[in-house]
Formats: structure tokens, C-alpha cells, sequence
């Protein structure tokens, strides 16, 4: 890689520079040119990434309608599975994100330490259960029971739009999708705020004991607002990773490939994510619509950078605000 | 509404290690009383134990009694979060809160009480805590401002007056200048004499000055020996403490010649 050989080789003429350099000790060089070398790996990854996404999808903004599953343009094609990713994620997080602060509490705050180390332990194997499985268990389990609460719901809810039907018996639709990426991102968003609640200075935990508080009062006055930032970015890397599931999406959503824009969360009508939609449609894409395919994955790269940003930019703002 | 406490016989535990042992004391409504005694004799400990902040580490516990105005603060059925409305404390470090104006932090007990305030109440609530605490002409033009932008000392001030805004029966300090500069220190015990009119006090102070200072009794704490537990060797008024203890090593401890 030629960048890593610009990093090596120093120009010749800078050689007094060098020399004084040779005061440090041999172990500080040898970590800072690994350090050094590591970051120019992951830029030079990263753009690469970037440049092959950009290269190859540019082709798929201009492709013919039916390189688009029947769509005019690819923005109308892009919109749609946009909106399957976003509303999947969106009902993970808003399952799974007071589930993981309860969890993250109960293990920081409220459970006795011989109960809270293996619930810590358990939270955290839920993490390393692989998305097939999760997938397979959305597909037979979590499904069927779905479905039988999806026509329920059909039936006695069904004038909310939310529950307007038709109900999928199989009950593979994107609330279920939603629902089991909910699981996954609970362990990710538990450990960071159980971390976090965990930090909160005694001091200020005291503070709000001795006037009186009650347990939850002091997590209310004394935890929350010291983890207020840390929560948010929890939340911002579930997200990510909602966002960027793949396989569990793939297999347990039905969605008719695009599908439409649409709140009803019972039947299979609503568009399937990016990631999962490049995963089905991808081993039989071929010519412009591999470029439609790649294009869209451009699309999603740009979505969770932002989302990642703006994580950042959340918790270095109000980090700045706890320190005055 | 001081009120006295009654100590007898009181062991204080952490886990399986007694960290004080035996402590017998009567202290007087309306007024101050001092703990002195070498680092890790259990004074902190002991304070603690007066409002059930002990409890709060895990394991810890307490045998004995402690019966403040006639009621056991242990009894079967006293709420702990109720004693510590009722016995206020202050830290070694000010800990207003970060996130909260300083008007708010003043607030913070009494907002607990979960009843609703009219705005009027609050701010009265606010002023009149701020005044007894003697900080209500530095910060008055700025209450919406962080309390945490105040020095140390006035952050210190901050919290005596979020402590007094609930008007406990006692209020518990423990060293609660030993973070300040001798100016805010000797702003706290004027506001320490103030305050006894009102409340009784109970003030934990490395300082031997200021426990002659402020205090009407003082009771000094000791280790028996290394590992062993901490106890009370003597607690008697002030001035007979520090001119004619009745126990010597008393008399080594405030002449300087151990601890
Ligand atoms: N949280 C705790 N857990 C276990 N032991 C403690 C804890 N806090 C204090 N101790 C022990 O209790 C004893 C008394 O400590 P402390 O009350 O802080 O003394 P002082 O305030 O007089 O310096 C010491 O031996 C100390 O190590
Ligand atoms: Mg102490």
C-alpha cells in the first residue's frame, strides 16, 4: 500500500530532525508507527469502501425501471426501502431502548451483586448469539405466535392504521422483523448504559439519598442526568446496528421487495430493509441491477455514518455541559 | 423542631467487620456537637448511622439503638428515606447537583416531597434557605445559573441550604470545610452558630480549632489498636474537653502528641 511506504520512509533532508527524534525510547516508536500504520489501515479501508460503493452504484441512479423491481426511478426505489429500514429500526429501538435502560438499572442499581454479575453475564450472551439463529428462531417461534396476535389485532384494532391488515398468519411482517431486532440491539444498548450508571459519581448518588430520595428518585436526580449523553449514544449504536442487520431481517421479513410506503405493521405490503433486500435480490441480480443493489448499499453506508455523527455531536455537547 | 438523640450501645458493621463498637452519647437539641479523633476511627461512620446513610453500602448494618425524640430511627417499620427527610447531612466535597440551576438545586428536597409548589412558595423557599445559609446576596442576581459555577465555599453554602430548605430536625456535617479555604471556612462556622437558634447540629472536623470553635460538646473517637474497632473514649462539654479531659489519651490527641 503506498500510503503505509510514505509513513516509513522518511525524506532524507529532514535528517537533524530525525536524529533528536532518536532520543525517544525505542518502545514509544515502535507503538506510535503501529498506531500510526492501524489508523492509515481503517482511513484507507474505509475510503475504499466509499470509492468501490460510489464507482459501482453510480450506473444504478440511471438504471431502466426493470432493474428496479418495476420502479421509475431510483430515488422512488431507494425512498421505499429507506423507509423499511428506518421503520424496522425505529420499532427495534422503541421496544429495546427502556428494556435495556431497566435491564442496565437493575443490574447497576437495584439487584443484589450475587444476582446482578450473571444477569449481567446473560444480557451479554445474547450478544454473541449469531443472526442466523435469531432469524431461524423469528421464523419458527417468535412468527406463528405473531401472527395468531396479528389477526387479534386485525380484528379488534384494525381501525388504527397501525393494525389495519391484512393480517400475515405466518406473521412475518416488519413488526416481527422490528421485534427481533429489538432482541439484538439489547445487549449492545444494555452494556454501554449499564457501564455508564455504574460511573455515576457516589457523591451525587448521595446527595440525593440523604434529602430523602427514594431509589428511583436518586437514579432520577443523581444517574440519569450524569448518564443522560451516554444513554443517547447507546441508543445511537443500536440504531447502527439495527440499521446495518442483515441476515435475521432477510429471513424473517416477507416483504414483497419494495413494497409500499405504509404504517401498517400487520401485513407483509411494507418495503424490506436495505440490508436484507440486498441480501435476497443480490444472488440473482445481474448487469445494472447489481449497480441498483450497490447503489442502495451507498445509500444505507451514508445513513449510518449520519446516525453516527450525530451520536458524536449529541455526546460531545453535553459532555462539555457536565464539565463546566 | 430540633430535635435530641439518644445513643446506646450501638455497633456499626460493615459486612462482618466492626468498624465502631459501643457508642454511648446523648445529643442535645439546639446545638452543636463535635466528633474528633484520628483517620479511620468511625467518626464518618458513626454520622452516618444517625440518619441511616450507613445503609446505603451494601452489607452494611448497625445493632444497637438509636431513638431520636422518643422513636427507635432502627425500629421495625421506620422508613429510612423518612429519617433522612427528617436528619439533613452535608459532605466533605460539595455535591450540588451538575445538571440543576442553583435554584433548583435548593429545591431538590423539597421537590421529593412530590406535592406540587406554587411558583410563589418556591421562591420563598429559595430565599429564605439561601439567607440561612448566608448566600442568598452572592447568588441572588444569578439562580438560574449552574451550581456548580459557584466556588467551593459557596458551593458548600449551597448545599447547607438545600439541606435546611426541607427544615430537618438535625442537621449532620461531616467535615464540611475540610475542601474550603480558611476565608469560606470561617463563613461556614458563622453560619454553624447561626443555624444552632434552629437545628440541632452534629459536625465530623479534623480540625481541633474548629471544634473548640463551634461546638458545646465534643466527643472523641480513638482506635483501640490497629484492625481493631473504632470507640468513643470521651464526650463531655466542649471546654472541658479541651482544658481538662478526664481521659489521657484525649489530652495526647488535642496537645498534638499522637494522631
Ligand atoms: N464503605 C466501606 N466499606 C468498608 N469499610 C469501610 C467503608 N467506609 C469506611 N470503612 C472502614 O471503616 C472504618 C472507619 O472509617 P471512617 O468512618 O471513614 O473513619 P473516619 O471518618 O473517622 O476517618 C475504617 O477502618 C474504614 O476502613
Ligand atoms: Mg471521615
Amino acid at each position: 500500500m503506498p500510503s503505509t511506504d510514505t509513513v516509513k520512509a522518511p525524506p532524507p533532508d529532514r535528517e537533524p530532525a530525525v536524529k533528536k527524534r532518536s532520543t525517544e525510547r525505542p518502545g514509544d516508536r515502535i507503538f506510535r508507527g503501529t498506531a500510526v500504520g492501524a489508523a492509515t489501515v481503517i482511513l484507507v479501508a474505509l475510503a475504499g469502501v466509499a470509492i468501490f460503493l460510489t464507482v459501482e452504484g453510480l450506473p444504478g441512479l440511471t438504471a431502466e425501471p426493470d432493474a428496479m423491481s418495476g420502479q421509475a426511478s431510483f430515488a422512488g426505489y431507494a425512498l421505499r426501502l429507506v423507509y423499511g429500514t428506518l421503520l424496522a429500526a425505529v420499532i427495534a429501538l422503541v421496544v429495546a431502548t427502556p428494556l435495556s435502560i431497566g435491564m442496565a438499572l437493575v443490574i447497576s442499581h437495584y439487584a443484589p451483586r450475587r444476582l446482578a454479575t450473571p444477569l449481567g453475564y446473560v444480557v451479554d450472551l445474547l450478544a454473541a448469539v449469531p443472526s442466523v439463529v435469531y432469524g431461524l428462531w423469528g421464523i419458527l417461534f417468535l412468527g406463528p405466535r405473531m401472527g395468531d396476535l396479528f389477526r387479534w389485532l386485525e380484528e379488534n384494532l384494525g381501525f388504527i392504521p397501525l393494525f389495519a391488515g391484512p393480517a400475515a398468519g405466518s406473521g412475518r411482517t416488519i413488526f416481527t422483523a422490528g421485534l427481533v431486532l429489538a432482541i439484538m440491539v439489547l445487549p449492545i444498548i444494555t452494556a454501554i448504559c449499564r457501564e455508564i450508571f455504574a460511573q455515576t459519581p457516589k457523591l451525587h448518588e448521595e446527595a440525593a439519598l440523604a434529602l430523602g430520595a427514594t431509589r428511583w428518585e436518586m437514579v432520577r436526580m443523581a444517574v440519569f442526568p450524569y448518564a443522560r449523553s451516554g444513554m443517547v449514544s447507546a441508543t445511537m449504536l443500536g440504531l447502527g446496528r439495527a440499521l446495518g442487520e442483515t441476515m435475521a431481517v432477510a429471513m424473517v421479513l416477507a416483504a414483497s421487495g419494495t413494497g409500499f410506503v405504509t404504517l401498517n405493521l400487520i401485513s407483509t405490503q411494507n418495503p424490506n430493509t436495505i440490508a436484507a433486500n440486498i441480501a435476497r435480490e443480490f444472488p440473482e441480480a445481474t448487469g445494472t441491477s447489481v449497480n441498483v443493489l450497490i447503489a442502495s448499499g451507498l445509500v444505507l453506508f451514508v445513513i449510518t455514518f449520519a446516525v453516527n455523527f450525530a451520536a458524536r455531536a449529541i455526546v460531545a455537547r453535553s459532555g462539555k455541559k457536565m464539565n463546566r | 423542631m430540633a430535635k435530641s438523640i439518644d445513643v446506646s450501645d450501638l455497633d456499626i458493621y460493615y459486612g462482618d467487620f466492626l468498624a465502631v463498637q459501643g457508642v454511648n452519647m446523648t445529643i442535645r437539641a439546639r446545638s452543636v456537637t463535635a466528633f474528633i479523633g484520628p483517620s479511620g476511627c468511625g467518626k464518618s461512620t458513626y454520622l452516618r448511622s444517625l440518619n441511616r446513610m450507613h445503609e446505603v453500602i451494601p452489607g452494611a448494618r448497625v445493632e444497637g439503638k438509636i431513638v431520636v425524640d422518643g422513636q427507635d430511627l432502627y425500629g421495625n417499620g421506620v422508613d429510612p428515606v423518612a429519617v433522612r427527610r427528617q436528619i439533613g447531612m452535608v459532605f466533605q466535597r460539595p455535591n450540588p447537583f451538575p445538571t440543576m440551576s442553583i435554584y433548583d438545586n435548593v429545591l431538590a428536597g423539597n421537590r421529593l416531597n412530590a406535592k406540587k409548589m406554587k411558583k410563589s412558595e418556591a421562591d420563598t423557599i429559595v430565599e429564605r434557605s439561601l439567607k440561612g445559609a448566608n448566600l442568598w446576596g452572592e447568588v441572588k442576581d444569578r439562580l438560574g445559573k449552574p451550581g456548580m459555577g459557584l466556588s467551593g465555599g459557596q458551593q458548600q453554602r449551597l448545599c447547607i441550604a438545600r439541606a435546611i430548605a426541607v427544615e430537618p430536625e438535625v442537621l449532620l456535617m461531616d467535615e464540611p470545610c475540610s475542601a474550603l479555604d480558611p476565608i469560606s471556612t470561617s463563613a461556614i462556622e458563622d453560619l454553624i452558630h447561626e443555624l444552632k437558634s434552629q437545628y440541632t447540629i452534629v459536625i465530623v472536623t479534623h480540625n481541633m480549632q474548629q471544634a473548640a470553635r463551634v461546638s458545646d460538646e465534643t466527643g472523641f473517637f480513638n482506635l483501640k489498636g490497629a484492625g481493631q474497632p473504632g470507640h468513643l473514649v470521651e464526650f463531655n462539654p466542649t471546654e472541658k474537653v479541651f482544658a481538662n479531659p478526664d481521659n489521657e489519651a484525649t489530652e495526647a490527641y488535642i496537645s498534638g502528641r499522637f494522631g
